[in-house]
């Protein structure tokens, strides 16, 4: 196990590096730099300060050179500015002499996100397990049947669309709900209390909106791997000894029937730090998806490369703790009985 | 696009949900209120300032929130013409090279650090100072001696006497030596914690969501009204507007569906908020490659001219809420030629033109010249105004037999693969109507190297000559007369057809007083520290 883990992790590096490699030349495909720009088509801006700023940059080098810079700064674990006029760090905050920090984009952004698409992955995964355990006891009823449809329409429906009414509906006609952004005006004067209950306001409706669309896909997933397993044989014997109907399915079916979720929880690692610009814009969240979205409009190729190393570090992470879970979890696959 | 397709539907959604909204007590938003300080005021602005040095920032958001922080020395009045801000006078020398600026007595940083002479001189090396990251730097480069004979005056010499002088000191802000000597400009916390003069001053800055400014009671003219400005980040202008309904925000700019068609359609909301419409700060235009056949033929471009019917655009694309123009600049502005009209609408005349430069209809309506079509490509940025006004043009040009496609490109490559290279027939794109009528840039015929701005390629000997003069002439009568003949080359020329230039829309809660309606030229915002909100009506959540 400890040769196959080492081996695993080994194979991370030529891995990362080759996706690095892919996206930075991908990257470079696109026209145009970061001195081309939309407020840079001004005719008071030289071209020859546009020029200046290509130099600084190294935007001037090919682009095999650009990536060898790139490679060296990122083995020190230095991810580097953002180009644009900020210049914040990409990734981790910095002091100046004087003791100013400068909070890194990622830093800034990663939080928000997470925190949401984790309460997001929560409710998603319990309130499928719930639905799925249901329709698949009650399968081929009207109960089955309208879950099912539920889902499928949550699936379907356009989620700015549905954020949109819903903020009108709870934020405009009704005035329960704060419309966008994560903190109310005021908010550095409530208590601490009051502060986190504020935060779960403006966090109800980006995050149900978010959560809507997944339940389709793992609620069916229960669904079936919960028929399955109700028809299997130790299911019946189960039932032949006379067990309460409630213990076979809650406890031995429903057990085995979530257990495929582990991978698809492993696999959902990397989709933690990504996020909607579509939602991000309509509810005023600074998330990952939005700083990506403007990073690549802007061709700020360290923010770009950053998120993108990041996310490939997570993804394979990701994957392999999948398979360890697995391996954890079902003592057939640790015993090598099935693959 | 998209963003159209969202409100599109997003209106739609809100005939579907019929609002049921009860109003639990009615203000009479118009009564008559006394003036005192205090209160905030919420405006949402869609993307977040950058660096609030302006010099290093480009884009708009950082130049508001900016503005009200730091002061240049003079700046423009509600008319556009030149007004003292740090200085309280200025002088041009004889030889129109010299000019001297007095500043105000007893000028204060917020800090409480006196302001001086040494203050701008040290901002001119700064913007001058090559390692300094400024596209802006080359109008100050001009400027061979700088001095400070004492701490309230600060005087400056040209090579040659350059016209555009004030204007680029009216927008250069001056920032304080004490603090940012020993600073690296281009990597430094002072872009996100400036210390400045003006009305205002950094309170805080919550990363992506707002920034919050308040009065600066040191302020060299007195605090203003309004004691506290909060910018916040809302990129999507639907949620803008349902903030605004919600009475969460009392500042934002609308587009023409929300001013022509939803306001009109809610009584609600008028009670509670005013419209403002100014005439924004740029024009449209239809620019030909001039490098390349056909649109090297003046008779051609002048046809297309004529067959473009800009009413329609400005109606259809506009709501109406655009004037068209003849020059480059302000309608009602100094610069502006009374004299000018734009090209009517005339197809019939467009097809005369056409058929002078050869092109005859055959028998399926298509214009021909020696076997081949007259047939091109118009590319414009991912901009939904722009889009549409393509969309129109297109069909105008069908009837008289013109074959047009579109073509739609994200900003980026627009630039890099088809303006530099120069690769393209006519673009759909914008220029600003700027207060200087300085366009040497766009238009002299040296400027068309790649990365310049005169990238189709205009060149006219008379116009290049007008441009040297009005660079160099500071009398602003005759100046006047320079420029309007310089428009008047280039609407005859017709290296662009001028479409429209939009009204900027603004919608404010009543509860902001102060305003003036109608807007004068230079805007509303340009007295916003005039500004007040009565006590009984504002907010009550936000503690002082």
């Amino acid at each position: 196990m400890t040769a196959y883990l080492i081996k695993r992790i080994l194979w991370m590096i030529p891995m990362l590096i080759g996706i690095s490699l892919i996206s930075f030349f991908i990257m470079h495909l696109a026209p145009g730099d970061v001195t081309s720009n939309e407020s840079s088509f001004n005719p008071r801006a030289s071209e020859e300060s546009r020029q200046k700023l290509r130099e600084l940059y190294n935007l001037d080098k090919p682009v095999i050179i650009q990536y060898g810079l790139w490679l060296k700064r990122i083995i020190e674990l230095d991810f580097g500015n953002s180009f644009a006029s900020h210049q914040k760090p990409v990734l981790w905050e910095r002091k100046d002499k004087s003791g100013n920090i400068t909070k890194g984009l990622i830093q800034e952004s990663l939080p928000i996100t997470l925190m949401i698409n984790l309460l997001g992955i929560f409710i998603i995964f319990t309130i499928s397990i719930c639905l799925g355990t249901l329709s698949a006891v009650r399968q081929n009823t009207w109960v089955d049947r309208s879950i099912t449809l539920f889902v499928f329409i949550a699936f379907a429906i356009p989620g700015f669309w549905l954020a949109l009414l819903l903020m009108y509906w709870t934020g405009v006609s009704n005035q329960w709900l704060p419309i966008s952004g994560l903190h109310s005006p005021g908010f550095e004067n409530l208590s601490s209390f009051g502060q986190f209950i504020d935060l779960l306001k403006h966090l109800v409706l980006p995050v149900s909106i978010s959560s809507l669309s997944g339940l389709a896909g793992i609620s069916l997933y229960v669904r079936n791997g919960m028929l399955d397993i109700l028809h299997q044989d130790f299911i019946t014997t189960a039932r032949s000894k006379g067990l309460q109907e409630n213990k076979i399915v809650f406890i031995h079916a429903l057990k085995n029937a979530i257990l495929p979720l582990i991978t698809i929880i492993g696999l959902s690692i990397p989709g933690l730090i990504g996020g909607s610009v579509i939602a991000e814009s309509i509810f005023a969240i600074p998330g990952m998806g939005k700083l990506f979205y403007d990073s690549v409009l802007m061709r700020d190729f360290p923010v770009i490369m950053g998120i993108l190393t990041i996310g490939s570090v997570l993804t394979l992470i990701g994957n392999l703790l999948a398979d360890i879970g697995y391996a954890w979890a079902d003592p057939r696959v640790r015993k090598g009985l099935v693959k | 696009m998209k963003k159209f397709l969202i409100f599109t539907i997003f209106i739609y959604s809100l005939l579907l949900i019929s609002c049921s909204k009860k109003d639990s007590e009615v203000i009479d938003y118009n009564k008559k209120f006394m003036i005192n300080p205090g209160g905030s005021l919420i405006n949402a602005m869609t993307g977040e300032p950058s660096n609030l040095i302006a010099m290093i920032a480009g884009d708009s958001a950082s130049s508001a929130i900016a503005g009200n922080i730091f002061n240049s020395l003079i700046k423009y009045d509600e008319n556009l013409e030149y007004a003292p801000d740090l200085a309280e006078s200025w002088q041009i020398s004889n030889n129109q090279k010299t000019i001297t600026f007095k500043l105000k007595k007893g000028l204060k940083w917020q800090d409480g650090k006196p302001l001086t002479s040494s203050d701008v001189l040290f901002t001119w090396k700064l913007i001058t100072n090559p390692n300094t990251r400024t596209p802006y730097a080359s109008d100050y480069q001009l400027v061979i001696k700088a001095e400070t004979p004492n701490p309230l005056t600060f005087q400056i010499t040209y090579a040659d006497s350059y016209a555009p002088a004030l204007d680029t000191w009216a927008s250069l802000h001056i920032l304080p030596k004490h603090i940012l000597e020993n600073e690296d400009i281009n990597n430094t916390f002072f872009s996100r914690n400036p210390i400045g003069s003006s009305y205002y001053k950094l309170d805080n800055w919550i990363s992506g969501q707002q920034v919050t400014l308040k009065a600066n009671e040191k302020s060299i003219s007195g605090p203003p009204f309004i004691k506290k400005l909060i910018s916040r980040i809302i990129p999507d202008t639907s949620s803008q507007f349902l903030e605004l309904t919600a009475d969460n925000i009392d500042v934002m700019n609308i587009n023409p569906i929300q001013y022509q068609r939803v306001f009109p359609a809610k009584k609600d909301l008028q009670r509670k908020i005013e419209l403002y419409k100014e005439l924004g700060n740029g024009y449209t235009y239809l620019g030909f490659n001039l490098k390349k056949a056909p649109f090297n033929d003046i008779k051609v471009r002048q046809a297309l001219n004529y067959a473009i019917d800009k009413d329609e655009v400005i109606k259809g694309v506009l709501l109406g809420l655009g004037e068209s123009i003849s020059s480059p600049y302000k309608p009602g502005t100094r610069w502006n030629n009374p004299n000018l009209n734009p090209y009517p609408y005339n197809p019939k005349k467009a097809l005369k033109l056409l058929n002078k430069a050869g092109y005859i209809k055959n028998d399926k309506g298509i214009l021909l010249k020696n076997g081949k079509p007259l047939k091109f490509e118009i590319i414009t940025n991912q901009n939904k105004q722009r889009e549409m006004t393509a969309v129109l043009i297109q069909r105008r040009l069908q009837e008289i037999g013109v074959e047009v496609s579109i073509r739609v490109i994200e900003w980026a490559s627009f630039v890099n693969r088809f303006i530099k290279t120069g690769d393209f027939d006519v673009v759909v794109l914008g220029w600003s109507l700027s207060l200087d009528p300085d366009q040497y840039n766009i238009w002299h015929s040296s400027q068309q190297g790649p990365g310049q701005f005169n990238f189709l390629g205009y060149s006219n000997k008379n116009v290049d000559k007008l441009l040297e003069v009005g660079r160099k002439e500071l009398n602003i009568l005759k100046r006047e007369k320079i420029y309007h003949e310089f428009s008047k080359y280039l609407l005859e020329d017709s290296p662009i057809v001028y479409l429209y230039a939009g009204y900027s829309l603004s919608a404010v809660h009543k509860r902001v007083k102060g305003i003036k309606q109608p807007s004068p030229p230079a805007g509303i915002y340009h007295n916003n520290y005039d500004w007040f909100i009565p006590k009984p009506l504002r907010r009550n959540e936000i503690m002082e």
